[in-house]
């Protein structure tokens, strides 16, 4: 396996194995870049992973300390657990369920379509749909979505039949089995989906897209990639000009290590990409690094989320096959008639019994909790992706009290509902009830947002350096080789999940990097 | 459709693995432990004093209430804390104190111990009134997962657990469902 020489700048190097920073590192590595990719957690193989909720979340799971503030539920009943979101190679993409699918032109310009709403930052992103419609496409073929490129669509599970009687006899008309990155057949040397029912806790089978299995190994082959797992990234360094020069991390004794670099990539995540920049403070950059407007940590987002779980008088099973098996997408239109800005799509999901216990109704107890869990087999459940506004205030800061164990400030998350929010969620609640009684329910619950695995916007994009962090192609507005590469960037949320996005972006900025590299700009 | 088998399968003993919360130390808990005052299970522990033990095995039942779950679950999620606070004297205090808190305030309301008090109506409001304190969140938080992350207890509730070992649910019932008007 390559390995790279922590004095040699003539690296890329890349903070964070996920979908944006697996990606970058693949996209570089093929177009003759070299590329060491800085990864906090351990590399943990398909072998490794456990059909089971606790233990493969021990095993995954970003549980270094984090605190939290604000009125949202999670602050109270998960206070140092805001995200549930992977720290291991492969990052999320081994956890997310698979959903790929495209913004709408709208979501592009949030600004424009929705105006000024108060408390929220709004703007539009500095690219349009049409300019990313060709990386969506490459991201598709990539990842083997189904439904594109002549990928036939999963079958549906119990969970989903459940849903899609529920959404005929409601009236919806767009519902199926949804845009996955799963193979439903043999696809890019993967197995296709046997329908195990453990999306999230790493996929058995590999039929679910995981920069994991795909693109680091492939990077791996180029010989000009190298995964350092179980290094910790504690500050970016720059030179008096204003450039990135290295990236200092903890290995996984804990020494600390200077790995220099050509360019600079930041792809943590939107709690730990904020938090870094944040970290990398200096005499030059004084509020942190990339941070010259202000914005770095700022327009938190998190999707508006909930579920919905219904009781039936006869058996669901709905742990059994494909987690997030399908979806209706009537809903994720911009229509202000219904009381909010955006939309949302609603989308099957399933908890096993260990997890159903601890995030049907945090802190619940008595015959009225445990008459739900002994319905447990007849349960049917979905989840609301929402698009939730952009608010200054709610933000990712440096906790002034609690150091981590290399003695940096941990990331504290501060997140407030906007009332857009509220009335979103309440809209899709009602929905979601009025769906599942349509075909029988006898008990609805009303389930509270979980932990945030959808964690956006932190260093947004713009197209002024003064309103956001970095432009057009993820590059800091301040800094000459430093990039964004995650969902941090996006500058609005839109209603769907953001791993598509997030990789046609990476395979975007890879082609913009490598014609720097070629023109000698960086 | 292909339902669960919820029976109980037939073991001479089961060994119930610690949750991920729990200490590592496996607690062997045997068919026939039940709840009762002076129980023989709780009589030779560690840390905790047998009539604590007790307390807590029964505030987890009234908790957690599943009757077609023995009491052997809710003794096997309670059982761990032995260890724990042989080795942490806070959690020790905290158990002891909780207990002791919970028979006080049974005795206050119904004139006897809390596993003394026969309806399970009267202990939940003995639970009721130290829903707020330190004690009871530490067993509730413990229990979601000392409780429900039991393997045992999955197949009661109709959950399979793992399935990759058996080929996932492709062919076995993941799209099964019968009853439902056409979509």
């Amino acid at each position: 396996m390559t390995t790279f020489d922590l004095n040699d700048d003539s690296v890329v190097v890349i903070i964070g194995s996920g979908a944006g920073g697996g990606t970058l590192g693949n996209e570089l590595a093929q177009r003759g870049a070299k590329v060491v990719v800085l990864e906090a957690g351990g590399r943990h193989e398909i072998a490794d992973f456990v059909n089971d909720e606790w233990a493969s979340f021990t095993q995954l799971a970003w549980s270094d300390t984090r605190t939290t503030g604000g009125s949202w539920r999670v602050a109270k009943d998960f206070p140092n657990l805001p995200a549930w979101i992977v720290k291991a190679v492969g990052g999320s993409t081994t956890h997310w369920a698979g959903a790929s699918l495209r913004f709408a032109e709208h979501e592009f310009r949030t600004r424009t379509h929705y105006g000024a709403i108060e408390g929220a930052n709004l703007a539009d992103w500095p690219i349009t749909l049409a300019e990313l419609e060709p990386y969506y496409a490459r991201a598709e073929d990539k990842m083997g979505v189904t439904g594109t490129n002549g990928i036939p669509r999963l079958p549906g599970n119990n969970n989903y039949k459940v849903l899609a009687a529920g959404a005929k006899k409601l009236g919806y008309k767009e519902f199926h089995t949804g845009n996955m990155a799963i193979n439903s057949e043999p696809r890019a040397d993967r197995a296709s989906c046997h329908q195990l029912g453990f999306c999230f806790q790493g996929c058995k089978m590999g039929a679910k897209w995981s920069t994991l299995y795909t693109e680091i190994p492939a990077g791996e082959e180029t010989g000009r990639l190298e995964v350092r797992p179980n290094s910790m990234a504690i500050r970016i360094e720059h030179d008096a000009a204003g450039r990135a020069t290295g990236v200092v991390y903890a290995d996984a004794e804990g020494r600390q290590q200077r790995q220099r670099a050509r360019v600079v990539s930041v792809a943590g995540n939107s709690i730990e990409s904020p938090r870094l920049l944040l970290n990398s403070a200096s005499a030059k950059f004084p509020d942190g690094m990339a941070n010259s407007s202000g914005q770095v940590g700022r327009n938190y987002m998190r999707h508006t989320t909930g579920s919905v779980y219904a009781v039936f008088d006869r058996p669901v099973h709905m742990y059994r096959g494909t987690t997030m098996a399908g979806i209706i997408r009537d809903e994720s239109r911009h229509d202000p008639k219904r009381g909010f800005a955006g939309g949302y799509e609603l989308e099957t999901l399933s908890l096993g019994v260990p997890f159903m216990a601890a995030f049907l109704e945090p802190g619940a107890w008595g015959r009225g909790f445990t008459s739900a869990m002994d319905a447990y087999d007849r349960m049917a459940g979905l989840w609301i992706v929402g698009e939730d506004l952009p608010q200054e205030r709610n933000r990712i800061t440096l906790d002034s009290k609690v150091k981590d164990r290399n003695g940096m400030p941990v990331a504290s998350v501060h997140f407030d509902d906007h009332r857009n929010d509220l009335a979103m969620r309440d809209h899709a609640y009602q929905q979601g009830r009025a769906l599942y009684e349509a075909v029988g329910a006898t008990r609805t619950f009303e389930t509270t947002p979980y932990p945030s695995t959808h964690n956006l916007g932190t260093n947004r994009m713009s197209a002024n350096a003064r309103d956001g962090v970095v432009d057009k192609w993820g590059k800091a507005h301040d800094l000459p080789n430093l990039y964004v590469s995650d969902g941090s960037q996006f500058t609005s949320g839109a209603a769907c999940n953001p791993t598509l996005t997030i990789v046609a972006l990476a395979i975007r900025q890879a082609e913009h990097i490598a014609g720097r590299m070629a023109r000698g700009e960086v | 459709m292909r339902e669960v088998d919820k029976r109980t399968t037939v073991r001479r003993r089961v060994f119930l693995r610690g949750a991920a919360t729990a200490p590592a130390a496996a607690a062997a808990v045997a068919a026939g432990m039940t709840i009762a005052p002076n129980a023989a299970w709780a009589a030779d522990l560690k840390a905790v004093k047998p009539n604590t033990m007790t307390v807590l095995a029964r505030a987890a039942r009234d908790i957690y209430p599943h009757d077609q779950l023995a009491d052997r679950y809710y003794i096997a999620a309670v059982l761990p804390y032995d260890d724990q606070a042989a080795k942490d004297a806070a959690l020790k205090s905290l158990l002891e104190e909780g207990a002791a808190q919970l028979d006080a305030e049974a005795k206050k309301r119904f004139g006897r111990d809390y596993i003394r008090v026969g309806s399970e109506e009267q202990r939940v409001q003995v639970l009721q009134a130290v829903e707020k304190s330190a004690f009871f969140q530490k067993l509730r938080g413990d229990l979601v997962v000392s409780l429900y992350n039991q393997k045992e207890v999955w197949p009661k509730l109709g959950y399979e657990g793992s399935s990759y070992e058996h080929g996932g649910y492709i062919r076995r019932g993941f799209d099964d469902i019968d009853w439902l008007p056409e979509a």
